[in-house]
């Protein structure tokens, strides 16, 4: 078989970290990760950016980080109020995790365009 | 309380052999496994390895008594039989704290793991694991940044990193090496790596490749918008063009750079670690040479051992074997040093083969690195033994795929975020890992295509050193 027939050409996509490569995910999908976060002890923070700010360290909380959220419906409420009131910014969701001082993850929820 | 002198050769264990003793919280504890000549008792051969690695030497001397040896030596407090083996022992010595220098692993390898190994009392000497004591630990500098600080500055979380060394390992040009690195990188890699053994050879001279790799590295992360590095090797001929390759690195602008820890040597490693955490640079820590020490059930050190001397002398990363892939090591044994590299407390484990509690303070964690002979089927068992703190490498995962190290990439990126998404969301990866991937595929025909590529291949040959357990 000629070579070229069987390779495909890889063409570079600009993705935003975590969950990038993945197809855009349901919303059953997100509770499911945002269930997670809660389970795992961590804190709930939800941050927006305008996509021309997408390498910057800090993007915009949304309010405060939701320390000591447990109810998955105030997050994913949460989470579409920041949506509403800024369509076009990218919103992720992060799990803050107090004891390491880290992120136990992060991913973005709605792409802004 | 003086004493009088007494020359000639006394047994070594009136002095060295201390059943009574209760170690300090202060003291290096450590665990030998020994195995002595014929007919020589156990206490005997103990004590011996007490004292040459510590204060004593073959025949009393009379200048020990200018000072005070009950403050001094080295003591065997306890010996135990060796579950499923009646030929050889474990010793547990007890070392004061004063016997060594801060901060300084070399000094502590070399009392330890000295003369005492080519003693002809002994068959073989293992040193299985050490206890260090809080008070030597925090004269060690440790990981120049840790775990925490190097997720903050490369931007990656909830995941462990993705990377792949670059092959050929010897033998491309600067510029043909740089290509390789970008195709990797704009595929969705956050890392790549030079191989061990690249350092400043004639086809390739060192600046050469730094200022190629920095380019690629740059161009991809622009591209994908993601923050990218390749660790570039800094392991030298001297100290001296160490850190000028170093220096360079940093000129570039580069997160992260590179040293064999092992054939470097722990003064190297330990100078490199202060160099990176003075100039804010992320240090990945390659272990050439390790499993000619540490292979050998009988004789040698184990790997926990140097392990645990590497989060002493500074790294970020260190390599760890994959448990799954073409190198050696079992799944419980790694499973033991890696939470030595990334806790802050480790309890005795016998089971995962940890004979002290080990306590680390305050002391940075190292991302556990799994490299060699893996590819995407791997990836859920990957996943489950490393959890997110560690580096996942596929070398000729990636290089091989029919379509290209980009598309290479961007099949292991695709499987590991699916794996990751489906642990989170409750599914146990292991089980289901095929259905995992082959999920994750319909959307990829990178995936497809390596998973295809890769399905028959499989390392499965038993472990040469298993954890001593009654068979």
């Amino acid at each position: 078989m000629p070579f070229q027939s069987t390779v495909a050409d890889y063409q570079t996509v600009a993705t935003l970290e975590t969950f990038g490569f993945l197809p855009p995910m349901t919303q059953d999908e997100i509770y499911d990760q945002i269930a997670y976060i809660i389970a795992q002890g961590w804190s709930p923070v939800i941050e927006h950016v305008h996509p021309t700010g997408s390498m910057q360290t800090y993007w915009s909380y949304w309010k405060l980080p939701f320390f000591g959220e447990k109810d998955l419906n105030v997050v994913v409420n949460e989470l579409e109020a920041c949506h509403r009131a800024y369509p076009d910014h990218h919103v992720r969701i992060v799990g803050y995790d107090a004891y390491t001082q880290s992120q136990g993850t992060c991913f973005v929820v709605f792409e802004g365009r | 309380m003086s004493k009088k002198y007494d020359a000639g050769v006394k047994e070594y264990r009136d002095t060295y052999w201390t059943p009574e003793y209760v170690p300090l919280d202060t003291d290096l504890l450590a665990c030998f496994k020994c195995t002595g000549q014929e007919g020589v008792p156990r206490e005997e051969v103990a004590a011996a390895v007490a004292a040459e690695s510590s204060t004593g030497t073959w025949s009393t001397v009379w200048s020990e008594l200018l000072t005070d040896l009950e403050f001094y030596k080295g003591r065997c407090y306890r010996i135990e039989d060796v579950p499923g083996d009646k030929e050889s022992f474990y010793a547990f010595i007890a070392y004061p704290l004063d016997l060594f220098e801060e901060g300084s692993i070399t000094n502590v390898l070399t009392s330890l793991v000295g003369n005492v190994f080519g003693f002809k009392a002994l068959r073989h000497l293992r040193l299985e694991d050490i206890r260090f004591p809080m008070a030597f630990i925090k004269t060690c500098g440790g990981p120049p940044n840790g775990i925490q600080v190097e997720r903050d500055r490369l931007n990656k979380y909830g995941r462990p990193l993705l990377g792949c060394t670059i092959k050929p390992k010897l033998g491309l040009s600067g510029k043909n090496y740089g290509r390789v690195v970008y195709e990797c990188l704009r595929g969705g890699l956050d890392l790549t790596k030079d191989d061990e053994n690249i350092n400043s050879q004639p086809f390739q001279r060192w600046r050469e490749r730094f200022e190629f790799v920095a380019e690629a590295v740059k161009l991809a992360q622009q591209e994908t918008g993601e923050i990218k590095g390749h660790y570039l090797n800094c392991t030298a001929t001297t100290p001296e063009e160490m850190y000028e390759r170093a220096e360079f690195a940093k000129e570039l602008d580069m997160p992260i750079i590179m040293h064999d820890y092992i054939t470097g040597g722990f003064t190297a490693n330990t100078g490199l670690a202060n160099w990176c955490r003075k100039n804010g640079m992320l240090l990945h820590i390659h272990r050439a040479m390790h499993a000619v020490i540490d292979r050998h059930p009988k004789h040698g050190i184990h790997f926990r051992v140097l392990a645990k001397c590497l989060r002493l002398s500074g790294g970020d990363q260190l390599h760890t074997g994959t448990v799954v892939g073409k190198l050696e090591g079992d799944r419980q044994t790694t499973l033991g040093y890696i939470d030595n590299l990334r806790e802050s407390f480790v309890p005795e484990d016998r089971s995962r083969g940890n004979f002290f509690d080990q306590d680390w303070g305050s002391m940075p964690g190292v991302f556990a690195v799994a490299s060699g002979g893996i590819h995407v089927w791997h990836m859920p068992a990957l996943l489950a033994i490393f959890g997110d703190d560690s580096c996942l490498q596929f070398g000729g995962g990636t290089h091989g795929h029919p379509w290209g190290s980009a598309a290479g990439a961007a099949a292991n990126r695709v499987a590991l975020e699916a794996c990751v998404k489906a642990r989170n969301s409750g599914r146990e990866i292991e089980k289901e890992s095929r259905d995992i991937l082959m999920e994750a595929a319909k959307h990829s025909p990178e995936l497809a295509i390596a998973l295809e590529t890769w399905k028959e291949i499989k390392f499965e040959f038993d472990t040469v050193d298993k954890l001593d357990v009654q068979q």
